[in-house]
C-alpha cells in the first residue's frame, strides 16, 4: 500500500537529504570466488555447483586470485587505499540461499578503503562536480537465488513452495559502499544516478564485470535519511533494495525523500528498515524490519589465509589501469568535436571503444560514429547480439570510407558491402568485386533511366519546371531503383535539372 | 582366529607385496575379527565388506602384474566417520547426518585409496568430534578393549579401539584438542597429530577449522610413520595446507636415536590432578630418556593453565559456525517438514532433533561468545591467550628439541562416570589442547600400565611445527627399550576379547 508522500520541492525546502549507496558488482571471473565452478549466466539450475559452493560437509574454500586482483583494480580506480593485510570473515545467518548458513565476506578488514569518485551533474548553475566519498570496497561471495512458486507476487509470502538455484552461490562480488553523501541538496537523485552511472563506466572500462543491472551483475541499494538542517545529526535511514536501473536509482531517491518528509512532517519517526523498490509503480514497500541489533557474529574465516598484496603488485596494477572513463570522455568530446548529447548516444550504444579503435586506424570520427551507432547498431540489434560480436574491423571501415570519398561507393552500396563483411564474404574490395558494387557514373545509362522515369510519370517534369524542385526526389528515386542503387544520386539530380533546363 | 590380525602393518605390507599372503586374505581376516568382537567393542559404525574386499583384490591384481606398490598397499584400516567417503555413509556420529552419502572423497581418503590401503569401514566417534570418551556418539558408545566397561577415549574412540582390539592394524583419527592422542593413551596404542596444515583437511567435516588435524593411529611407531607418510602433503584444495616437503617420518622412526638431544618436561603439564600411576610411568620414562643419552630439563609454559578456557571459547565459536550448515535443507536428515511449516521452523526442528546435548551445548556457547558486545571479551581474549601459548612454545623450543608430558591425566575411566560433568570431561584434554592451540605436532606413545588399575598410560611428545620427524625418532627410541623390557607389545598384555 502506498504511503503518504510530500511534494519533492516542499520536502527539499524543509529537509536536507543524506545519501548512502551500496553497490554490489558480480565479477566476470571464469570461476567462482572459492571453487572452480563456472560463472556463466543462465545455465540450468544447480548445474554449476560442487561440494565447495554447495557447502557440503568437509568441503573447504580456496581463493580465486583473479577475484582479488579485480578487487584491487576496482579499489585503485576508485582512488582507494589498498590494505597491506586483510582477511575474510564469516557473516553468520540462516537462510536457504546460503549453502553454509554463513557468507564468506570481508568485514572490518576490507581490501580497499578511503576512496572517492567525482561525478558531474547538470545544475541550475551549469555543470557541477560532486565528490562522492567511498568508505570501502570489499570482496564477498554471492548467495544462491530463491524463486518462490505459486502465490500472486512471486515473493515468499503466499508462495506454495520455494526453489533454490545454487549456480550463483559463490560468484565473486565486490561491495562498494559510500560514506554518507552530504551537500547534494535537491540534487540528491541526480547525484545518486550519476554516481552509479560513473561507477558502471569505470567497471566496464576495467573489464572486471559486464555490469548488467537487469541481469543483476550490478545491484544497488539506496540508503536515504533526512535531517532538518545540514548541521543536524543524521536522521534514521531506510535501505531500498531491488533498484535495478539507473532511472530507478534516481526515482527511488526522489521517492524516499518525499516519503520520509511526509512522515517527519506528520510527527512520525522513520522506521529503520529494508524496503523493496517497485519499478512499475515507482514506490517502495516495507520489507523486513532491520535493526542495528541484527547480529551476524562475524569472526575471521579460519579456512582461508590472510591476504597480503605486495606493494609491487599493487603498483603494477595501478600503472596498468585504463584511463578514467570521465576523463577519457571529456578528451574525446573535445577531440571529436561532439556535443554532450552526441557523446551520450555513443556511450549508450556501447560503441565507444569500437569507434575509438576505428579512429585510431585512420577513420574520420564522424564516419566511425555514423557506422557504429547507425547501421551496425541496427544490425546487431536485429540479431540480438553485441556490437563486439560483429566481424567488422577498423580496416573494413577505413577501406569503405576510402571508396566513398573516391566516389566509387555511395551510402547504400557501402551498406551492402558491410552486409557482405558480416556474411563472411571476405574483405571490402573482394565483396565490391564479387557483388558488382560500383557507382554508375557514366551519364549514358543514367540519362536513359531518367527518360524512362519521366515517361512513367509525365506530370512530374512540369511540376519541377514550375519550380517545385522537391518533386525531383521521386525521379531520382526511380532512377536509383532502376540502377539497383548503383547510381550517383547527386549526378542524377544534376542531369535531370540540366535536361529540364531548371537551375537549383 | 587368523594370526594375521596381530601382525604389524609394515609386516602385512611385506607379506602382500611379496605375494606370500593375498590382500584379500588379510582383509577377510580383519573382517572376521570385526564380526566376532565388534558386537562388544562397537568400534565401527559402518563396515564396508564389499568395498574392502574389492580394493584388496585390486591390490592383489597389482601384485600379480608386478606393479610397484605403496608402503601400505593391502593393509586394512579403520576410518573415522568424520572423513567424507564417496558412496559410503558419513555420519560424524550424529543423527543429523543419518543417511547422508557424500558424493566425494576427502583428500586423505583419496590418498589412502591411491596407496592401496584397504578401508574396512567407518569408526565411531563422539558426535562431531565433541567429547573425550565416544559416549557422545548418537549411535552408542565404543568400549575399551582393555576393559569393556571403560571408555576408549574420544573423540576418536572408534579408531583407537579398532586398532587396540586387532580389528585393524591402522586407523585414521582427527585431533582438535586431543582426539587422536588421548584415545591412543587410554588404549595402549600410538597416535599422532601432525603439524597443522601437514595433512589436508579437505573433506574432513570441520569441528574447529583452526584446530582440526587428521592423523595416523597404529600399534607401533613405525606403522604410524608409514601411515603418516601416506596421508601427509600439500593439497591445493585446502588453503591452510602447508606447501613444503613432508618431514621424513619413516627414516626418523627407523633412526630411534636420541643421544645428545635435549628433552623438556613441561612443568605445567603434570603434578596435581594427574593420577599416581600416570605420574609413576611418566617419571620412569624420563629416567629411560636420560639413560638413552638425552638431556632432560624442566621448562615452564606459564600460559598453559589458561589454554583450556581459551580453547573452550575458540572451539565452540568456530563450531557454531561450521555446524550451521546442518539444517536439513540440502542433505542429511530433515525433521518436521509436513508441508505446513516455514523453512525456519523446519531448520530449527531438524537441528533440535538431530544434535545431541553436547553439540547443542557447544553451539550455544559459541553463538554467545561471538555475539556483538561479547566478541572482544571472549573470542578476542581467547585469541590473545592462543598467541601467548605459541610464545611459550617458541621460548621452550629455543631451549629443547622436544617437549614431553603425560598425554592424559588419568587412565580410561568408566563409561558413564563423567557423562554428566562436562567440566570433568573437558579436563581429559588439559595436556593435549595447548598443542592444537599452537598448531604443533604431538604423539602419544604407550609407556606401560598404571600399577593401580593395570590400564595403559600414554606419554605425549611435542615437537616444533614441521618437525614431526622428531616425534617418531624419540618415540621409536623409547618404544624399542620398552618392548625389550616388556618382552613384546603392550597390547599383548590386554585381556582376550570374548570372540578371540
Amino acid at each position: 500500500m502506498a504511503e503518504a508522500t510530500m511534494n519533492y520541492d516542499e520536502a527539499i525546502s524543509k529537509f536536507d537529504p543524506v545519501l548512502g549507496l551500496e553497490v554490489h558488482v558480480e565479477l566476470g571471473t571464469n570461476t567462482k570466488m572459492f571453487c572452480g565452478c563456472s560463472t556463466v549466466f543462465g545455465a540450468p539450475p544447480n548445474t554449476q555447483v560442487c561440494p565447495v559452493c554447495l557447502g557440503l560437509p568437509g568441503a573447504l574454500p580456496t581463493l580465486n586470485k583473479i577475484g582479488v586482483e579485480s578487487a584491487i583494480r576496482i579499489g585503485l580506480a576508485l582512488n582507494c587505499e589498498i590494505a597491506e593485510w586483510c582477511r575474510f570473515a564469516r557473516k553468520n545467518y540462516f537462510y536457504p540461499d546460503m549453502p553454509k548458513n554463513f557468507q564468506t565476506s570481508q568485514y572490518d578488514e576490507p581490501i580497499a578503503f578511503e576512496g572517492y569518485l567525482d561525478v558531474e551533474i547538470d545544475t541550475d548553475e551549469g555543470r557541477k562536480t560532486f565528490r562522492v566519498p567511498i568508505e570501502r570496497a570489499h570482496m564477498e561471495e554471492d548467495t544462491g537465488k530463491n524463486s518462490h512458486v505459486g502465490g500472486a507476487t512471486g515473493r515468499i509470502h503466499g508462495a506454495d513452495y520455494s526453489l533454490v538455484d545454487y549456480n550463483r552461490a559463490g560468484i565473486p562480488l565486490i561491495e562498494i559502499v559510500t560514506k554518507p553523501i552530504t551537500g547534494t541538496g535537491k540534487y540528491a537523485p541526480e547525484v545518486a544516478k550519476a554516481y552509479v552511472a560513473a561507477l558502471r563506466d569505470i567497471l566496464r572500462g576495467l573489464g572486471v564485470s559486464d555490469v548488467k543491472m537487469e541481469q543483476g551483475s550490478l545491484r544497488c541499494d539506496v540508503n536515504l535519511s533526512l535531517r532538518e538542517t545540514p548541521e543536524s545529526k543524521l536522521g534514521t535511514r531506510s535501505e531500498t533494495k531491488n533498484v535495478n536501473s539507473l532511472r530507478s536509482v534516481e526515482r527511488a531517491v526522489r521517492y524516499e525523500v518525499t516519503r520520509h518528509a511526509a512522515r517527519l512532517a506528520a510527527g512520525d519517526s522513520v522506521v529503520q528498515e529494508t524496503r523493496h523498490w517497485h519499478e512499475d509503480t515507482g514506490i517502495s514497500t516495507s520489507g523486513r524490519a532491520k535493526s542495528d541489533a541484527e547480529d551476524y557474529r562475524y569472526f575471521p574465516e579460519p579456512d582461508l589465509l590472510p591476504i597480503a598484496p605486495s606493494r609491487e603488485w599493487v603498483e603494477e596494477l595501478r600503472a596498468a589501469l585504463p584511463e578514467n572513463p570521465a576523463v577519457r570522455r571529456a578528451r574525446l568530446v573535445a577531440d571529436w568535436g561532439l556535443s554532450e548529447i552526441d557523446m551520450n548516444t555513443v556511450v549508450n550504444s556501447g560503441a565507444l571503444d569500437l569507434i575509438v579503435e576505428a579512429v585510431d586506424a585512420g577513420v574520420e570520427p564522424a564516419a566511425a560514429r555514423k557506422w557504429w551507432t547507425g547501421e551496425l547498431s541496427r544490425i546487431a540489434n536485429d540479431r540480438g547480439i553485441e556490437l563486439e560480436e560483429l566481424p567488422v574491423t577498423p580496416a573494413h571501415l577505413k577501406r569503405l570510407e576510402e571508396l566513398i570519398s573516391a566516389g566509387s561507393l555511395n551510402d547504400k552500396l557501402a551498406r551492402q558491402a558491410l552486409e557482405g563483411v558480416i556474411a563472411g564474404e571476405g574483405d571490402i574490395d573482394a565483396i565490391v568485386a564479387a557483388r558488382g558494387l560500383a557507382v554508375v557514373s557514366d551519364d549514358g545509362p543514367l540519362l536513359a533511366a531518367i527518360d524512362e522515369a519521366l515517361a512513367a510519370d509525365p506530370a512530374v517534369a512540369e511540376t519541377i519546371k514550375s519550380g517545385k524542385l522537391a518533386a525531383a526526389g521521386s525521379v531520382v528515386g526511380a532512377v536509383m531503383k532502376a540502377t539497383r542503387g548503383q547510381a550517383d544520386a547527386a549526378r542524377v539530380r544534376e542531369l535531370l535539372f540540366e535536361k529540364l533546363g531548371v537551375s537549383e | 582366529m587368523s594370526e594375521l590380525i596381530r601382525k604389524d602393518a609394515s609386516v602385512l605390507a611385506g607379506l602382500v607385496s611379496s605375494g606370500e599372503v593375498s590382500a584379500v586374505e588379510v582383509a577377510q581376516a580383519h573382517l572376521d575379527r570385526i564380526a566376532v568382537v565388534d558386537g562388544d567393542v562397537h568400534a565401527f559404525l559402518h563396515v564396508d565388506t564389499e568395498g574392502a574386499l574389492a580394493s584388496a583384490a585390486a591390490v592383489d591384481a597389482k601384485v600379480k602384474a608386478g606393479e610397484k606398490l605403496s608402503v601400505l598397499a593391502g593393509v586394512p584400516l579403520g576410518l573415522k566417520d568424520i572423513l567424507a567417503t564417496n558412496g559410503l555413509p558419513t555420519t560424524c556420529g550424529s543423527r543429523v547426518l543419518d543417511g547422508w552419502i557424500p558424493p566425494y572423497d576427502a583428500t586423505v581418503v583419496t590418498k589412502l585409496r591411491e596407496a592401496g590401503v584397504v578401508i574396512l569401514g567407518k569408526t565411531n566417534m563422539d558426535e562431531f568430534a565433541m567429547g573425550s570418551s565416544t559416549e557422545h556418539s548418537a549411535f552408542g558408545p565404543t568400549h575399551n578393549p582393555w576393559d569393556l566397561e571403560r571408555i576408549p577415549g574420544g573423540s576418536g574412540g572408534g579408531s583407537s579401539a579398532c586398532v587396540a582390539s586387532f580389528e585393524a592394524p591402522l586407523a585414521i583419527g582427527t585431533d582438535t584438542g586431543g582426539s587422536i592422542r588421548q584415545p591412543a593413551a587410554v588404549t595402549g596404542s600410538v597416535g599422532v597429530k601432525p603439524t597443522y596444515g601437514g595433512v589436508s583437511r579437505y573433506g574432513i567435516v570441520a569441528l574447529a577449522s583452526s584446530l582440526d588435524q587428521a592423523g595416523p593411529c597404529a600399534r607401533n611407531v613405525l606403522d604410524t610413520a608409514l601411515l603418516h607418510s601416506v596421508i601427509a602433503g600439500h593439497d591445493p584444495m585446502d588453503a591452510t595446507s602447508i606447501n613444503a616437503p613432508v618431514p621424513d617420518v619413516i627414516a626418523a622412526a627407523k633412526r630411534a636415536d636420541i643421544k645428545g638431544m635435549k628433552v623438556g618436561i613441561v612443568k605445567e603439564l603434570g603434578g596435581e590432578g594427574y593420577q599416581a600411576g600416570v605420574r609413576t610411568r611418566f617419571e620412569e620414562s624420563v629416567a629411560l630418556i636420560e639413560s638413552l643419552g638425552a638431556e632432560v630439563v624442566e621448562v615452564s609454559c606459564p600460559s598453559f593453565p589458561a589454554a583450556l578456557a581459551a580453547y573452550y571459547l575458540i572451539l565452540p565459536s568456530e563450531a557454531s559456525s561450521n555446524l550451521a550448515k546442518f539444517d536439513g535443507i540440502r542433505f542429511g536428515n530433515r525433521v518436521g517438514d509436513d508441508g505446513t511449516k516455514s523453512v525456519e521452523q523446519v531448520m530449527s526442528e531438524t537441528r533440535a532433533a538431530g544434535f545431541g546435548s553436547e553439540v547443542i551445548r557447544r553451539i550455544i556457547l559459541g553463538t554467545y561468545a561471538l555475539s556483538a558486545g561479547y566478541y572482544d571479551a571472549y573470542y578476542g581474549q581467547a585469541q590473545k591467550v592462543r598467541t601467548l601459548i605459541k610464545q611459550d612454545f617458541d621460548a621452550a623450543f629455543a631451549k629443547v628439541d622436544v617437549l614431553i608430558s603425560p598425554t592424559a591425566p588419568t587412565t580410561a575411566f568408566k563409561i558413564g562416570e563423567k557423562l554428566d560433568d562436562p567440566l570433568a570431561m573437558y579436563l581429559n584434554d588439559v595436556a593435549t589442547i595447548p598443542v592444537n592451540m599452537a598448531g604443533l605436532p604431538g604423539m602419544s606413545l604407550p609407556i606401560g600400565l598404571a600399577p593401580e588399575d593395570n590400564l595403559p598410560v600414554g606419554l605425549q611428545i611435542i615437537a616444533p611445527a614441521m618437525a614431526d620427524d622428531r616425534l617418531y625418532n624419540v618415540g621409536a627410541a623409547i618404544e624399542r627399550e620398552l618392548l625389550a623390557k616388556w618382552g613384546g607389545p603392550i597390547l599383548g598384555m590386554a585381556p582376550e576379547l570374548a570372540g578371540a
